[in-house]
């Protein structure tokens, strides 16, 4: 299976992820072949595994609900490329 | 030992000497960094150093020692790899896009160290957010080999495997999603242990699949690796998943004896594409804990030809959720754009390397609608039968041996044109992380190059103690440990 050049814009769109023309032809052919490496997991029988997205027992993880200091707002805003008025200031979300 | 400089010592010898008043902390910090500028400029393996806040630690631990303080790593001189937070000092995780990112706050593993006395050399170099085999993905510029400048130190902890090798440190800590920490120590002949998941804290360990990161130790030998593990081990409350299991004196496992233990031999770790004399190494080793006493079984792990796509699917996965945070809002790079959304997707495309970019797009496919169940679901199912290939084995067997990379160190640039090729050097690594078990690489002989061959003791979670103890019978036995590059 080879993924088509429009596929391959649309991964790049849903990772917000701007492409060269040679990249997006590059990724076509590479993301292809390592698919298809990967292809003989296809063949493995599998219907009653359950998956396994942690090797830790599934467990909440309690702590008592008491105030403790944070970080503040000087330090997190530091290493940001642009602020105003103690808020990170972004270009405009609608046009 | 002292022949050979000061900068060549372990841990548990500038301990001694440290406690016993012959040297003191500057004095071994200022070898260390008089080594690091000696050799760094071909060895490349620090990205940053920090030599006057090195002298003021090491300093401060004179202090200390003089006012009765003691402790394993008082006054011992480390390093870091790039993909932990360091406070105030850049992280860059070896990706333009953190460049000139100055962290808040300390990752637990290091506010650990500093409060253990430790000194802290500088930051090293590391594959872009720890994704490669080489240091060739670093956006900043490759590591080289101490044994061969020509050639690969492995990764993506390479930076910190290169220091090591090179006493360019005394040790180093890693990360190790995949091999990151035992496939460098390999490559270049030095100590690297993976601990069990949930064993170390990952606060502060810039994410890259938080299913499989753990941090690690990179070492001269394996009783510096007892050392600095127990020093970093343990349940922290600023991350859920570290375990809240004791952690016992690591040190104390290496007894030296392995009678009665079972070491179990995987036939599916001996295949096709194994260097020849990587595989009689790694046999003679076997040879030699058998000599020991230790009682050799074979085992069988069946599902590990599936490890390298589970992987190369969970991983991608996982890192491009967590890589969705650089989106040039709070830190690290911002390419300027017109709207919100060019803003993201300029950042990005321009401040990821191509190999972060491959695993951002893999991983997004693997999780995209229509192709979630074919790709992810089956690599978690199927990491399920990994994980209980492992089980049933540590049923039969208290360690299991075979090799850490399937060929000694590649020449730079072998492999960046071919993603796979890269993504096979770690194909006997990545299974440990699948099945969250712990392991360690150390030195098991050379090539007929001169470039040194890994063994890897694999345990099961919570077994580092059984782990080193074999691996330090071994150690023992031979003289490995001892060989040190010519640079």
């Amino acid at each position: 299976m080879k993924l088509s050049r429009e596929e391959v814009q649309h991964i790049a769109d849903l990772a917000r992820l701007a492409l060269s023309e040679d990249e997006v032809a590059l990724y076509q052919e590479q993301l292809s072949a390592i698919l298809k490496h990967f292809e003989h997991l296809q063949q493995l029988e599998m219907e009653d595994i359950p998956p396994t997205a942690s090797v830790l027992p599934l467990r909440s993880v309690m702590r008592a609900d008491v105030v403790q200091p944070s970080l503040e707002r000087d330090r997190v805003l530091a290493n940001a490329p642009d602020t105003t008025g103690g808020c990170f200031r972004v270009p405009p979300v609608l046009e | 030992m002292s022949d050979l400089g000061l900068h060549t010592v372990t841990i548990h010898e500038a301990r001694t000497r440290l406690a016993s008043g012959e040297i003191t902390s500057v004095a071994l910090t200022e070898a260390v960094l008089g080594r690091i500028s000696e050799m760094d400029e071909r060895v490349k393996a620090y990205l940053m150093l920090t030599p006057d806040r090195a002298l003021a630690q090491a300093r401060a631990a004179d202090e200390a020692r003089a006012a009765g303080r003691d402790g394993d790593l008082l006054g011992i001189p480390l390093a870091i790899k790039d993909v932990l937070c360091t406070e105030g000092i850049a992280t860059t995780a070896g990706s333009r896009i953190l460049e000139g990112f100055r962290p808040p706050y300390d990752a637990t593993v290091v506010r650990r160290l500093k409060e253990a006395g430790a000194v802290i050399l500088g930051k090293t170099n590391t594959d872009e957010f720890a994704m490669g085999s080489s240091t060739e993905n670093s956006a900043y510029f490759t590591t080289r080999n101490p044994w061969d400048l020509s050639r690969v130190p492995g990764g993506s902890s390479g930076g910190s495997a290169a220091a090591v090798a090179s006493d360019e440190c005394v040790a180093a800590l890693g990360t190790d999603t995949g091999g990151s920490v035992r496939q460098p120590a390999a490559l270049c002949g030095v100590v690297g242990l993976k601990p069990t998941y949930g064993r170390v804290s990952r606060y502060g360990l810039i994410a890259f699949a938080s299913s499989l990161d753990q941090v690690g130790v990179l070492t001269k030998d394996t009783r510096d690796a007892a050392m600095l593990l127990k020093a970093i081990a343990g349940r922290d409350p600023r991350d859920s998943t570290s375990v809240d299991h004791p952690v016992p004196d690591y040190a104390e496992a290496l007894t030296g004896e392995v009678r009665g233990m079972r070491v179990g031999v995987p036939g599916e770790y001996f295949i096709e594409g194994l260097q020849t004399q990587v595989e009689d190494a790694v046999r003679a080793a076997v040879d030699a804990l058998a000599a020991l006493g230790a009682e050799v079984r074979e085992v069988s792990l069946p599902h590990t030809e599936y490890a390298l796509p589970v992987y190369y699917l969970i991983a991608p996965a996982e890192a491009s959720a967590n890589l969705a945070r650089y989106d040039g809002v709070r830190y690290g790079l911002r390419e300027d754009s017109e709207s919100l959304h060019g803003m993201y997707r300029t950042t990005r495309g321009q401040g990821f390397g191509p190999e972060v970019k491959r695993r951002i797009m893999l991983g997004t496919y693997a999780l995209s609608a229509g192709y979630y169940d074919a790709y992810y679901l089956r690599a978690q199912k199927a990491r399920t039968l990994i994980k209980a290939d492992f089980d049933a084995a540590f049923d039969e067997v208290d360690v299991i041996l075979g090799p850490t990379s399937p060929t000694t160190a590649f020449p730079i640039g072998e492999r960046v044109e071919d993603p796979l090729q890269m993504y096979l050097s770690d194909v006997f690594t990545l299974s440990m992380n699948l099945a969250g078990v712990c392991g360690v690489s150390l030195p098991c002989g050379f090539d007929g190059q001169g470039l040194p061959i890994g063994l890897q003791v694999t345990g099961p979670a919570f077994g580092e103690e059984q782990v080193l103890r074999v691996a330090h019978a071994y150690e023992q036995a031979t003289d490995w440990c001892a060989r040190r590059p010519e640079l």
